[in-house]
Formats: structure tokens, C-alpha cells, sequence
């Protein structure tokens, strides 16, 4: 065999070099390994405060959620006796109630502590479905394109037209209010944002080499979809997830407070806002503890979110380095 | 150049059939392109292309960007589909396939693509990417650990590298890696489209050799794709050169590097730097720009461009026919051979 003509200096020396393999090893350097994503992460916590202190918020969050009934120092759904003064008043924070008593006795520190256990899991349970609908929506409308894509996204848009909260009130009067309606409706009010962001993805992730290749290859479209699309949609769906958790817990507090969310006696902090709302002027806390745990929720979830964006960077994660 | 007796010795079986195992007829994709709200206008980015390929044969194609060589690489593998004429693949029809055939037929003919960067799934390690080519031929799971290190070793990479990612790996062994994904599907055909365009000149060699060692051992016919003559010269045994959606030239290798027939091939040759002429000023390259192919000029499209263009050529599109010096060219003012009727 001839040495090829590119490089006329070269030609003559490079065959015996390809013959011999991982030759090319010490020719080209190749790209550092790079650390791993739980490295990276702790690494960018270290960094920044702002996220430690979110991400660590949203464990305590989970942590108070899971375990609490062996957190809560009394029984939420509880009247005590001494949980009201003599005149009936509730009692203020306390040695015996820590942030003191609702107007019925019961005691708020308990009950705020269960009323995250009803947040966080319609939290979580409404973005989980209103992801996996707005997933499957935008990835079968990006993947199949034309008339498929068209009806699919017709249909995102006519929902997304609607003001989210408006939806969620509106489909409640339709349904009652019980935890699995709220959970229901927020996922039906919210999967739309999802499959906006995973059709967009798929549509570019469709023309990308790589795609292209699997098909050429011979896979079916449900093997792409699986091994060459999904695994490149994960990134933006934990992030969009996160933000996803932080306005449903919103939404269900706006629900819940306007009295058709979850429903009595059952802790949550939407009603307990509200409650506390009348009795403003003589007992504040009664407002002020729900109210500062429902902003700091919120808030930590969306700042854990903006970290992951950062750190999982779903715009690049399907790309190129 | 090359050593026929070397490169089809293990192709005997295959080319016993004597039929071309690719066989292109007249074909044309043409892109419907919708401008506003009514408006539309049709490209013929190919327009009656017409090839043959033979077993553990190599067929190149040239031409500049926007000539529609791609689109013909593309279509071959399928991603863009045919509007008009056929596409043999030993013998059977191919171009109207679709579900389960389309798919068989895949695997068949595979492509090695130009950007190594991007053909990889960067989430998806060496080992994956290649167990999916021998999962789609039907190697069962227990055989795809030692086939995949078979492969690995084929294209010259060590097995060490079978759990890495694409990230990790450099440009060249990237483009092994791909050979090695195309080969798990045992294809009759590799479409090399640019393939070595994006790599360094000395790991280009290499991998031009890999592709040559892998024809003369598997038969594999290759339709090689590039803009680079030189890298042509080396791999092809014919020579096809394309202008914008048409085959202005094609012809043996001897044929179309040792008297270029077309002004537009002359022309593309005399522009490649040689080491012989180094030193000397190249000559004039070819005045103005490829033309547009949704609006290409009438009769030739080369004519505004040619230094020998003459009446005809401003009104009749020249016919590929055989010339004097042995190849076909499209050519009106280029001497016929005896015998061709024009």
C-alpha cells in the first residue's frame, strides 16, 4: 500500500503508527477526565452559599415532611385545653406551644409541620405527573413533527392560555376539593410549561448527528427516543421539576386558602394563612408562621433550581463542549 | 495507486454476481422550499444523478459545497428521501421502501459522518455505541462484550477504551469509534461523507488507511464523499465529480486525474496545490461563485463560468456521453468519442 498524500513529510511514517494500536493514545492528547457530577456539585456548593443554604432548606423541608410525626411536639389535629387562654384568645409563642396556639387550641408549630408534609407531596406528586404528561406530550409532538405537532402543541397552547390559577379554580369547582383533586389539577394546569421545553429539545436534538446516526443504523424510533433522546432530557426535566415543585406548593397554598383546596381539618398553610388573617390584629403568629414558612419554601426551591440549572445546564447538556 | 489485485481478491465472491451491488438511475431530490404564505420554490439540490458502485469497489464524489453531493450521501442512507428515479442495492428496488424494509435496508448501508464530534452520543459510552450496531444485526447479549473488543481491535483502538465516553476520546479515535459503530451492522456499503475532512492531517492518514485495510479484508464498497482531491486520488478506484445537482464528469481515477475532460474538473485540479509545482503561482481560479441551485442558470449551469463557453452552452443542458479521452463528461465543446451520437 502506497502512503497516502496528505502531507507529503508525513505519509511515509504514519501507516506503521496506525498499525500499531493506541498509537494514536500518545500522538493525541486526549481530553482530561472530567470530575463526577456528585464531585462538581459539592464543589459549587462550596462556592455558593445561596444554594448550600436552599438545598440544605429543602432537605430540612423533606426531612420535617417525611418524619412528622415523630417531629411534631404535639398532635396537629389536637384542641388542648391549655392551648387557650381564659378568655378563649390563643395562646402566643411559648414554652408549651413554641409558636404558640390557633384559635381552636391546636398547636401551630404542629401544624405547620404536617401542613409541609401536605405541601411538599402535592408538591411533588402534581409536578411528577405534570411532568411525565408534559413529556410524553413534547417528545411524541417534537419527535413525530407535522400534523402530530401541530394538534399536540394546539391543544399545550389552548391550556397554557389560560392563567394557571384561574384553570386550577375553575376545574376544582368542577371536581370538590379533596389532596388528590389538587394534586390532579395543578398537574393538568401545569404539564404545558414541560412540553414546551421538551418539545424544543427534541426538535434540535432530533437534527443533531448523533440522532441522525441511530437511525441510519437501523433503530426503531422507540430505541431512539429511549437511549438518544430521554437521557438528554433529564437534566432540564430535574430543573423544570424543581421550579415545578416550588409553584405548585404555591398554587395549592392559593387553593387552600381560598378555601377549595385541601380540605379540614387537615393541616396546610394556604388555610392556615387565611386563618390567620382574621386574627392578624391579636394574634399574629398565627399568620406570620405559615406565611414566612410557605415564602422560604418557595424560595429555597427556586433558588435549589436555578443551582441545578447552573450545574446541570440543560441548555448545553444536550450539546456540544 | 492502488493494487486492484490486492484490494478485490477477498471481493471475488460477492462480484462473481457481476452486478453492481449499488446502482443509481436518474436520481433527484428536489427540496420544496415555502416562502411566505403562498409562495414556494422547488431546489433541485440533486437532478438526475446516475452511478454505479461494484462490490469492495470506491467510488468518489467531488465537487464544491452546495453541488448536492451530500444530499446524494444522504439519501443513499435515507435521511433524505428520493423524489424521483431508483436506487439498486444488488438488484432490488430501494428507493420507495418505508416501515420494517426501510430498516432492514439500513443496516445494510451505513454512513460514516463528517463531524466526529457530533456523531457520537456524548451520554453513551464506547462500548454502547457500538453494542447498538451489533444489537440491531441480532448478536445476542452474552457475544457483544467480545465482539465489541473485535471491533475495537479492527479499527486499530485499544480495548481500554471500550467504557469511555465520546468526551473523552481525541477527534481521530472518535471516527474509529464510528467506522467500528458502521461495521457492527456487517453493511455491504459505507457512505464516507467527509469523514476525514475535520481531522488532522497525520490522523487522517491513518484513517484512510483503516478504511482501506477494512475494504480489502470485509469487501465493503465505499461511496467516499470529499471537496479533497488528494484524499480522492488515494481512496477512489472511479471518480465522479458533481456540479451543482449533476454529474458534469465521472469517470476511472486514471481517467479523471490523468486528462480531466470537463473544464470544471480541469479547472478544480489545477487549484490543488501540488508539491511538485510548489513555488509557482496556482493559476487563475474559476471567475464568480457556484450558482444558486434553487435558480441555477439555463443550458449549462457551468457556463457562466467556463473559459470555453460557446452559444450552445447558454441554452442546452449537455448530456453526460463518452469522450475521446475515455471517461463521460457533460461537455459540448469537449471532443465526443467515435461513435457517440450527440
Amino acid at each position: 500500500m502506497t502512503a497516502p498524500p496528505t502531507g507529503p513529510l508525513l505519509g511515509g511514517e504514519l501507516p506503521e503508527a496506525a498499525a500499531e494500536p493506541g498509537g494514536e493514545l500518545i500522538a493525541e492528547p486526549t481530553a482530561a477526565d472530567e470530575p463526577g457530577l456528585g464531585r462538581r456539585a459539592l464543589a459549587s456548593l462550596r462556592r455558593d452559599p445561596v444554594a448550600l443554604i436552599s438545598v440544605l432548606a429543602v432537605i430540612v423541608l423533606a426531612v420535617a415532611a417525611v418524619f412528622a410525626p415523630l417531629l411534631a411536639p404535639h398532635n396537629p389535629l389536637q384542641a388542648y385545653p391549655n392551648g387557650l387562654s381564659g378568655d378563649g384568645a390563643p395562646v402566643g409563642p411559648g414554652s408549651s406551644f413554641l409558636l404558640g396556639t390557633d384559635p381552636n387550641g391546636r398547636d401551630v408549630l404542629s401544624r405547620l409541620i404536617f401542613g409541609a408534609r401536605v405541601s411538599l407531596l402535592v408538591g411533588v406528586v402534581a409536578t411528577a405527573l405534570a411532568s411525565a404528561i408534559g413529556l410524553l406530550v413534547g417528545a411524541v409532538a417534537g419527535y413525530a413533527g407535522g400534523i402530530v405537532d401541530s394538534v399536540l402543541m394546539r391543544i399545550t397552547d389552548v391550556v397554557l392560555s389560560f392563567p394557571i390559577l384561574l384553570f386550577c379554580v375553575a376545574l376544582i369547582a368542577i371536581t370538590g376539593p379533596s389532596t388528590r383533586n389538587v394534586m390532579l389539577v395543578i398537574a393538568f394546569g401545569y404539564w404545558t410549561y414541560l412540553a414546551r421545553i421538551v418539545r424544543g429539545l427534541v426538535l434540535s436534538l432530533k437534527e443533531r448527528e448523533f440522532v441522525v446516526a441511530a437511525k441510519t443504523l437501523g433503530l426503531g424510533h422507540g430505541a431512539i427516543l429511549r437511549r438518544h433522546i430521554l437521557p438528554h432530557l433529564v437534566p432540564a426535566i430535574i430543573v423544570y421539576s424543581t421550579l415545578g415543585v416550588a409553584t405548585s406548593i404555591l398554587i395549592e397554598a392559593s387553593l387552600s386558602y381560598l378555601g377549595i383546596g385541601v380540605p379540614l381539618p387537615q393541616a396546610s398553610w394556604g388555610q392556615m394563612i387565611s386563618q390567620g388573617q382574621q386574627y392578624f390584629q391579636t394574634a399574629p403568629w398565627l399568620l406570620i408562621a405559615p406565611g414566612v414558612a410557605l415564602v422560604l419554601t418557595v424560595l429555597a426551591f427556586n433558588l435549589a433550581g436555578d443551582w441545578l440549572t447552573d450545574l446541570l445546564d440543560p441548555e448545553t447538556s444536550g450539546g456540544r463542549r | 495507486m492502488t493494487d486492484p489485485a490486492h484490494l478485490h481478491g477477498a471481493t471475488t465472491e460477492r462480484q462473481a454476481t457481476a452486478q453492481p451491488a449499488v446502482d443509481v438511475r436518474d436520481l433527484r431530490v428536489h427540496f420544496t422550499v415555502h416562502r411566505g404564505l403562498v409562495g414556494s420554490q422547488v431546489v433541485k439540490a440533486v437532478d438526475g444523478v446516475s452511478f454505479t458502485i461494484a462490490a469492495g469497489e470506491t467510488l468518489g464524489l467531488a465537487g464544491e459545497s452546495g453541488s448536492g453531493k451530500s444530499t446524494v450521501a444522504r439519501t443513499l442512507v435515507r435521511i433524505n428521501r428520493p423524489t424521483g428515479g431508483s436506487v439498486l442495492l444488488d438488484g432490488a428496488e430501494t428507493a420507495r421502501l418505508s416501515g420494517q424494509q426501510l430498516r432492514a435496508y439500513r443496516r445494510r448501508m451505513q454512513m460514516v459522518y463528517q463531524d466526529p464530534y457530533d456523531s457520537l452520543d456524548p451520554k453513551m459510552t464506547i462500548k454502547d455505541a457500538i453494542g447498538e450496531g451489533l444489537s440491531v444485526r441480532g448478536v445476542p447479549r452474552a457475544r457483544r462484550t467480545s465482539e465489541v473488543e473485535e471491533l475495537l481491535a479492527r479499527v486499530n483502538l485499544p480495548v481500554a477504551l471500550a467504557g469511555r465516553y465520546p468526551g473523552q476520546l481525541s477527534g481521530g479515535q472518535r471516527q474509529r469509534v464510528s467506522i467500528a459503530r458502521a461495521l457492527a451492522v456487517s453493511p455491504e456499503v459505507i457512505v464516507c461523507d467527509e469523514a476525514v475532512a475535520a481531522l488532522d492531517v497525520s490522523i487522517r492518514a491513518q484513517v484512510l488507511n483503516l478504511l482501506k485495510d477494512i475494504q480489502a479484508d470485509a469487501g465493503v464498497s465505499y461511496l467516499f464523499i470529499s471537496h479533497d482531491l488528494s484524499t480522492l486520488r488515494f481512496m477512489a478506484d472511479r471518480i465522479a465529480i458533481m456540479y451543482v445537482g449533476r454529474l458534469v464528469e465521472h469517470g476511472t481515477s486514471e481517467q479523471v486525474f490523468g486528462q480531466p475532460a470537463h473544464p470544471y474538473t480541469q479547472a478544480l485540479m489545477a487549484a490543488v496545490p501540488d508539491i511538485v509545482n510548489l513555488g509557482r503561482a496556482l493559476p487563475a481560479p474559476l471567475p464568480g461563485e457556484p450558482p444558486n441551485p434553487a435558480s441555477p442558470p439555463p443550458g449549462c449551469a457551468f457556463h457562466p463560468r467556463c473559459p470555453l463557453a460557446i452559444d450552445v452552452c447558454r441554452t442546452v443542458a449537455p448530456p453526460l456521453v463518452r469522450k475521446a479521452t475515455g471517461q463521460l463528461a457533460a461537455c459540448h465543446v469537449v471532443p465526443d468519442a467515435p461513435g457517440v451520437t450527440p
